[in-house]
């Protein structure tokens, strides 16, 4: 029953995400949802690390991006498979994990320190991507149109919209086991307080390490993903310090920590943005403008996100802030 | 190999960079060293006061250099109301969040900036944009020595406020003690306040200086940012002499690696040194080992 | 079970320990006491592995483990209560002492069971369900001793768990500390409450200005001049014993 309780909720949200191209037609709506799929995929991958860990990245564009051009140079220059490139990309993210972890949990880094060192690797990878030939440089790359199953592309969007959806489902199932394990708890306690999980025998290091290798494979997944839809790469796209935020911010909107905030976040923010698009015209940036306000806004007074209002909703009550506010 | 009097004058003009750097460097440490957080939104407020300058000569025909003063006040009290009524309430006192505030704020300020202005690069052509003095074979544009003397002035004054004022000392009693200070009477948030004020008053500055040798657009406090933090890093989180020591040096390595790699791989020496340092020494080459 | 030899420990110039030594044989409740800033807190750090020490060693069940880190000396069966207590505060009590309860239980229900266990024997059988940060500080310090229990320890190490508690609430825990001993676990605190002293341990190390002033049964310890004068300033045990002449 218990289990049941705790999947039942992102089963009903899988189902309706996966009837969506039975109903909608439009490409535009199409499209948005397999971009929010995507960010989604992405934000799953932070959330382990920054939500669940408490360890800010504010440099998650490292592994999306490094999934991606892994992926886009194994198809393009070396001719390999797209879902073996594919596998290849979603493993460099966890490579490309361990190694940033290595050297910055090692070193001690934590808090402001952490999000800045995150944030340095993604700019020296995106200046790199942006000059070496290996990556196009800043022209680029554009993947062949070569439209199959093996290619991993397709006609319909519909279907490649339950391509993204299977990868997420895949991040629930990943977030919820791990969310209900050892690991998950030990993780939940070192972001609660590294002394007091030391003292119980919980080993920091291996534990911070674990989390951004899976985070990394996560995102870099998104990084793969993206590329197969949009079939173009460059380094503003892959590395650019845009998909940082955006995996933050849905994570923090929908609910740190939590299973399906990164779905209900990614969803919520490029509602709202599309929203404001709309109402707006066309004024560069207001979408982007409205994220940042909402950030700020979640953290003054709703903590939980989203699902934490709706949580307090429900329950009617007022429940306690989950940061450390009462010592 | 380059030939020595090209070595100098990259060097020089690494050293004039590095002077601005600094400049921005110095208000992001500042406050580093008494509220112990990062301010991200540091190169949006950047970016707001390069606009207004550019404003106030485009519209009101107001010199950079004379704007100095008015823009000054404008951005310490810009600052502090901002740190006094959002970043502080909105954080509720962790330092994670005062993190992600400031992150939203750098967003809502750039991204406000480019709705208003849009993407468009901006320039103000001033009538000694271009003068130059003569150092033996070697030119130095005027403008870049002005900023070069500005860093070192407002270094010199953020040193004396806070070594010789009563403000001065409750800031330096905050940075070390909070708690204590607040026992003794300071008004910490107060103070917090002021120094968030100062640091963004630190940046009207750099952004008079900048403009006539420089242009804006809505992400070019991006590009200071980065740098700053890595100056902040290697000069000792919360030092002054660290900052402006950090930046002249920073200056000059993009200088040289420019020249060495290419402009396009010119920044990637500084953020590989950011790494090393963060990882390697993260008390900085020039401040106590924390 | 414990042996702690000539344990030095500097920050800068400054000698907070030197050249302590303690024993603690098996299945006995030992205690450490002194004045503050003794040092005894720091030789807890020390003994736990979270601080590495300038010289000495910490020998357990006989294996040098100065080396280790905090950890693994917490699997070998070292467990720590913090004198500043130091809740999960995000989370619940059961979740809390569960992430002890972790360190022997790879399932999730193995392991909550154990919290539930532990929790319930620790008086905190309400409050289980409610957030860690919304208890006493008599509840917290009983999170605190559960937490560090639930990692089935061999050896607990308890840095004043009774201070900050009233008169009754010290009156309830002492026969919780006495059964845990009947079990078998072997316990080194730290403590200024003196009955509990009295009532707990029978032996006492007495750490003052980073050294070993004496050891012995409480009461003998109680008495020794040394002692009081650490406590009381120099001359103190001279003034005590002509006042205790003159009564007589």
């Amino acid at each position: 029953m218990m289990l049941l309780r705790a999947y039942l909720p992102i089963l009903i949200l899988l189902a309706l995400l996966a009837a969506i191209p039975l109903v909608v037609t439009s490409n535009t709506a199409l499209n948005f949802v397999v971009f929010v799929l995507i960010i989604t995929l992405a934000a799953q991958g932070w959330n382990l690390l920054g939500g669940v860990g408490g360890q800010f990245s504010f440099g998650h564009a490292a592994f999306f991006g490094t999934g991606a051009y892994v992926s886009a140079i194994l198809q393009y220059s070396y001719g390999v498979n797209a879902w073996a490139a594919l596998g290849a990309g979603i493993l460099s993210g966890a490579a490309l994990g361990w190694i940033i972890g290595f050297l910055s949990f090692r070193a001690g880094l934590r808090g402001s320190y952490f999000a800045l060192v995150t944030l340095a690797f993604a700019e020296v990878l995106r200046i790199l991507a942006n000059a070496l030939p290996i990556t196009g440089g800043a022209a680029g790359m554009l993947l062949k149109l070569n439209i199959g199953f093996g290619n991993l592309q397709f006609t319909s969007r519909g279907a490649f919209l339950w391509l993204a959806l299977g990868f997420v489902a895949a991040g629930l199932l990943i977030s919820r086991a791990i969310a209900d394990s050892r690991f998950g708890a030990q993780l939940v306690a070192v972001r609660e307080n590294e002394d007091a999980a030391r003292a119980l025998g919980v080993d920091v290091l291996a534990v911070k390490l674990k989390a951004i290798t899976v985070s990394g494979a996560l995102t870099a997944a998104a990084g793969c993903l993206y590329l197969q839809y949009f079939l173009y790469l460059d380094a503003t796209i892959a590395y650019g310090v845009w998909i940082s935020v955006e995996v933050l911010l849905a994570a923090m909107v929908g609910g740190r920590g939590l299973v399906l905030g990164p779905l209900v976040g990614a969803f919520t923010l490029h509602g709202v943005g599309d929203l404001t698009k709309q109402v707006a015209g066309g004024i560069p940036g207001i979408d982007l403008a409205v994220y940042g306000a909402v950030l700020i806004l979640v953290v003054a007074f709703a903590p939980g996100g989203v699902l934490g209002l709706i949580h307090r909703l429900l329950s009617g009550l007022t429940r306690p802030r989950p940061a450390k506010e009462a010592q | 190999m380059y030939s020595f009097p090209i070595l100098l004058e990259a060097t020089l003009n690494g050293l004039l960079t590095g002077a601005v750097y600094a400049l921005v460097a110095l208000g992001l440490t500042l406050v580093y060293g008494v509220l112990h957080i990062i301010n991200f939104a540091h190169g949006a407020f950047l970016t707001g006061a390069m606009f207004a300058v550019w404003a106030a000569f485009t519209f009101l025909g107001v010199d950079p250099y004379l704007a100095i003063p008015v823009l000054t006040l404008a951005f310490f009290a810009l600052g502090y109301a901002t740190q006094r009524f959002v970043i502080g309430p909105a954080s509720h006192g962790d330092d994670g969040n005062i993190l992600l505030v400031t992150l939203g704020l750098s967003i809502v300020i750039e991204n406000g900036l480019l709705a208003v202005f849009r993407p468009d690069t901006r320039t103000i052509a001033t009538n000694y944009a271009f003068d130059v003095v003569e150092a033996g074979p070697i030119l130095i544009s005027q403008a870049r020595l002005f900023g070069f003397a500005g860093a070192l002035v407002v270094a010199a004054l953020l040193w004396l406020l806070l070594a010789r004022t009563d403000t001065g000392k409750a800031i330096r009693a905050v940075a070390k003690e909070k708690l204590g200070a607040s026992l003794v009477g300071i008004d910490v948030r107060h103070i917090y306040a002021v120094t968030f004020g100062l640091g963004c008053a630190t940046l009207a500055v750099a952004a008079c200086l900048l403009m006539p040798i420089f242009y804006v657009n809505p992400r070019v406090g991006q590009s200071f940012v980065l740098v700053a933090f890595t100056i902040v890093v290697l000069g000792g989180m919360g030092s002054i002499p660290g900052a402006l020591v950090g930046g002249l040096f920073i200056g000059v390595v993009e200088s040289l690696t420019g020249l060495f790699l290419g402009d396009s791989l010119g920044q990637i020496g500084i953020f590989i040194i950011f790494i090393l340092v963060l990882l390697f020494r993260p008390s900085g080459l020039f401040g106590a080992r924390a | 079970m414990l042996e702690v030899k000539d344990i030095t420990m500097r920050f800068g110039g400054l000698v907070a320990v030197g050249g302590a030594s303690i024993s603690v044989p098996q299945g006995s409740i030992v205690g450490l006491i002194g004045p503050n800033g003794a040092g005894k807190t720091t030789l807890f750090t020390v003994i736990a592995g979270f601080q590495k020490p300038t010289a000495g060693k910490v020998c357990f069940e006989g294996e040098d483990i100065t080396a280790q880190p905090a950890h693994v000396r917490a699997r070998l069966g070292i467990a720590r209560t913090f004198q500043i207590v130091q809740p999960f505060a995000g989370l619940n009590v059961r979740e809390n002492i569960a992430v002890g309860a972790y360190l022997r239980h790879a399932r999730r229900a193995d392991a909550y069971a154990l919290a539930d266990a532990v929790g319930h024997r620790l008086g905190l059988g309400a409050d289980l369900d409610k957030p860690a940060s919304s208890l006493t500080v008599a509840g917290r310090k009983r999170l605190e001793l559960a937490r560090a229990l639930a990692t089935a320890p061999k050896l607990l190490l308890l840095d004043e768990v009774l201070a900050g508690l009233n008169p009754s609430e010290i009156r309830d825990i002492i026969p919780v500390i006495h059964a845990i001993r009947d079990e078998g676990v072997t316990i080194l605190m730290i403590e200024h409450v003196m009955q509990a002293v009295m009532n707990l341990c029978a032996h006492v190390h007495v750490l003052a200005q980073g050294q070993m002033i004496a050891q012995g049964t409480p009461q003998a310890v109680c008495a020794d001049p040394q002692v009081i004068e650490a406590y009381l300033g120099k001359g103190a045990a001279a003034r005590i014993q002509a006042q205790g002449a003159a009564h007589a």
